[in-house]
């Protein structure tokens, strides 16, 4: 366990610094390397400084933040589900949360009205899906995903319902936020003290989760109290799915592709999945959004479109995989 | 011949639906481990049956028999705690059940279910290595020691050169025999096994069981086994638990149990009896 660990940290780390020097150095207009540095010395020219640290700072925390978040609430919802399908988007949260969103911006409140609808919608979702999956019995994996599907197509009609009343006017900014979007997020810190903190949460946790991953009446005989577990980790997994998406929207398949190449890579160990997960999550949404802002620059792609791509063949992947 | 019942215990011929219990009422002693009084299980749909009021101290090995769907696991899982009790209540080791800790539990007995689910890949190691977990804070992580009890679990249940397999890799015996290093490597006073012979080859039947046996003589030890094998729990239990399938029971010694004409009503089977070893064999009658 501890070898891994310190592998997974030793790789994740510095590739986490390095995504982020990338976002940087990448966009619309490409900065060399010894520019970049110059910004952080101060000697750069005024363009460079205000792109650098305005700009591209602010927007490559915010999708690192929450590509974290996602990429943990997947790796948790996969563990409390026992499937490693669950994902936030794939359970219909997103969804929700788009309903908020557009909500809102249909009647034209601010961002931050925005932001709080969609986190209302997040946690709704989440509260409808697993509470009618979870009935009076357990979570059994296959109900909670046709649920969540189910859900998903729900919200699925709202959104087009909403988009089909919506002005003209408006429908950039909602297709842009539905697709999932890091250009608005402006204060990425809230969303990175949620990360911090939930890495800190689940590292003593882990252990527990992995004999949770056995099974809940296995995991109950080795001295797990699996109900208060279970809860934990649903409404850390749905508050971190909201932060996430408030700040960037409706960005897909994090959750489910990251976990899943971690696991191949180093083993099971949810004290080495969940901050590998935090941090190749990060790299992963950071990495996305520095490519949607450069391919067609000086236009730029909803972010949700690459991780879309590359989430759905790794998706039906696993989906094949698992008979 | 069948042995002659115990002064204190009723024979298990006195059994009749309607009639209640027939047991041998040894009382809770300061060192037993796990005591349950009046105990009924919830099984849905099922009424009441015998409460069950049973003692089981250290250095015995219990056998409960009982045919298909007569609450066997069921109970098994209710005095591990795993189960609500319909009434009645359990105290392990002097303490009532509800009130210790899954944790504390988990330290006292552990429980081999009869079916094993692995939700993620993981090896033959790291699967015995749970068994640990009772003992560990959440910051600790596992010490040599600890890998040194999984290890020394997977020698004794014949795994040690499978270590580095994947479960899903091993064979229904080897999975099944994992499961019970596991709960080796846990360690508790007392140990509950379903089933724990069910896919076995003989030798590995009889490897499990003496292991079994040489647990329950250490300090602070016993066993609960269910086992569908007459004439290994003939051999291996010295107390037995007739589950019938209304819910009935009786329970004592085992010689005072192992009555042809209750294990036949109990399996509702016509039953050839001869003796090997001066232990009574039950074999099924084809007719």
């Amino acid at each position: 366990m501890t070898r891994s660990f310190l592998l997974a940290t030793g790789v994740l780390l510095p590739a986490s610094l390095l995504a982020i020097l990338i976002a940087l150095a990448y966009g619309s207009v490409a900065i060399p390397l010894g520019d970049l540095f110059a910004v952080f010395t101060g000697e750069a020219s005024r363009l460079h400084s205000t792109l650098v640290l305005e700009l591209r700072l602010p927007r490559a925390l915010a999708a690192f933040a929450a590509g974290g978040l996602l990429g943990v609430a997947g790796a948790l919802m996969q563990v409390l589900l026992r499937n490693p399908l669950a994902d936030p988007y794939v359970l219909g949260l997103s969804g929700g949360a788009s309903v908020g969103a557009l909500l809102s911006m249909l009647a034209g409140l601010s961002m931050f009205y925005v932001s709080a609808a969609a986190f209302a919608g997040a946690l709704l979702s989440t509260v409808i899906v697993f509470g009618l999956a979870h009935g009076t019995g357990s979570w059994t994996p296959t109900r909670l995903l046709l649920t969540g599907v189910v859900v998903a197509a729900g919200w699925g009609a709202m959104i087009s319902f909403i988009l089909a009343i919506s002005p003209t006017a408006e429908l950039p900014g909602m297709l842009y936020w539905l697709m999932g979007d890091v250009s608005h997020a402006r204060n990425p810190y809230p969303a990175w003290g949620v990360l911090v903190l939930v890495v800190l949460l689940a590292l003593p946790l882990g252990r527990t989760l992995n004999v949770l991953a056995r099974g809940p009446m296995q995991a109950a005989a080795l001295g797990v109290a699996v109900r208060p577990v279970e809860w934990t980790i649903y409404v850390v997994a749905a508050l971190i799915t909201a932060t996430a998406v408030t700040q960037v929207g409706a960005v897909g398949f994090v959750g489910l592709i990251v976990p899943h190449m971690l696991r191949l890579i180093f083993g099971n160990d949810q004290r080495v999945i969940l901050p590998a997960s935090a941090l190749a999550g990060g790299i992963l949404l950071t990495l996305a959004d520095t490519l949607a802002r450069t391919i067609i620059a000086p236009e730029q792609l909803p972010v949700g479109v690459i991780t879309a791509m590359l989430g759905v063949p790794v998706f039906l992947f696993l989906l094949y995989r698992s008979r | 011949m069948p042995p002659v019942p115990s002064k204190t215990g009723s024979s298990p011929h006195a059994h009749a639906p309607g009639l209640g219990a027939r047991s041998v009422h040894e009382q809770p002693g300061p060192k037993t481990l796990l005591a349950s009084h009046d105990l009924v299980i919830d099984v849905p749909g099922r009424a009441d049956g015998s409460p069950l009021s049973l003692t089981v101290n250290p250095g015995q090995c219990w056998g409960i028999l009982g045919p298909n769907g007569a609450g066997k696991s069921t109970l098994l899982q209710t005095l591990a705690g795993l189960r609500t009790v319909r009434s009645g209540h359990i105290e392990v080791q002097g303490r009532a059940l509800r009130e210790l800790s899954r944790a504390n539990l988990a330290r006292r007995l552990g429980l081999v279910f009869q079916t094993h689910h692995d939700g993620f890949p993981a090896t033959v190691l790291e699967t015995a290595l749970i068994g640990r977990h009772p003992y560990l804070r959440p910051w600790d992580i596992e010490t040599a020691e600890d890998y040194e009890r999984a290890r020394a679990s997977l020698a004794a249940m014949d795994l040690a050169d499978l270590e580095h397999r994947m479960v899903d890799t091993l064979s229904g015996g080897e999975r099944q025999r994992l499961a019970i290093a596991t709960v080796l490597t846990q360690d508790p006073n007392l140990l509950l096994l379903d089933e724990p012979t069910s896919q076995l080859d003989l030798h590995h039947q009889v490897a499990v069981l003496n292991r079994v046996r040489g647990i329950v003589a250490q300090a602070e030890r016993a066993a609960v086994l269910v086992l569908h094998d007459v004439n290994l729990a003939a051999r291996y239990c010295d107390h037995l638990l007739l589950l019938y399938p209304d819910g009935q029971a009786c329970w004592g010694p085992a010689n005072t149990m192992l009555v042809p004409s209750a294990l036949e009503r109990l399996y509702n089977q016509r039953l050839s009896v001869g003796e090997v070893d001066g232990l009574p064999v039950f074999l099924p009658r084809s007719e």
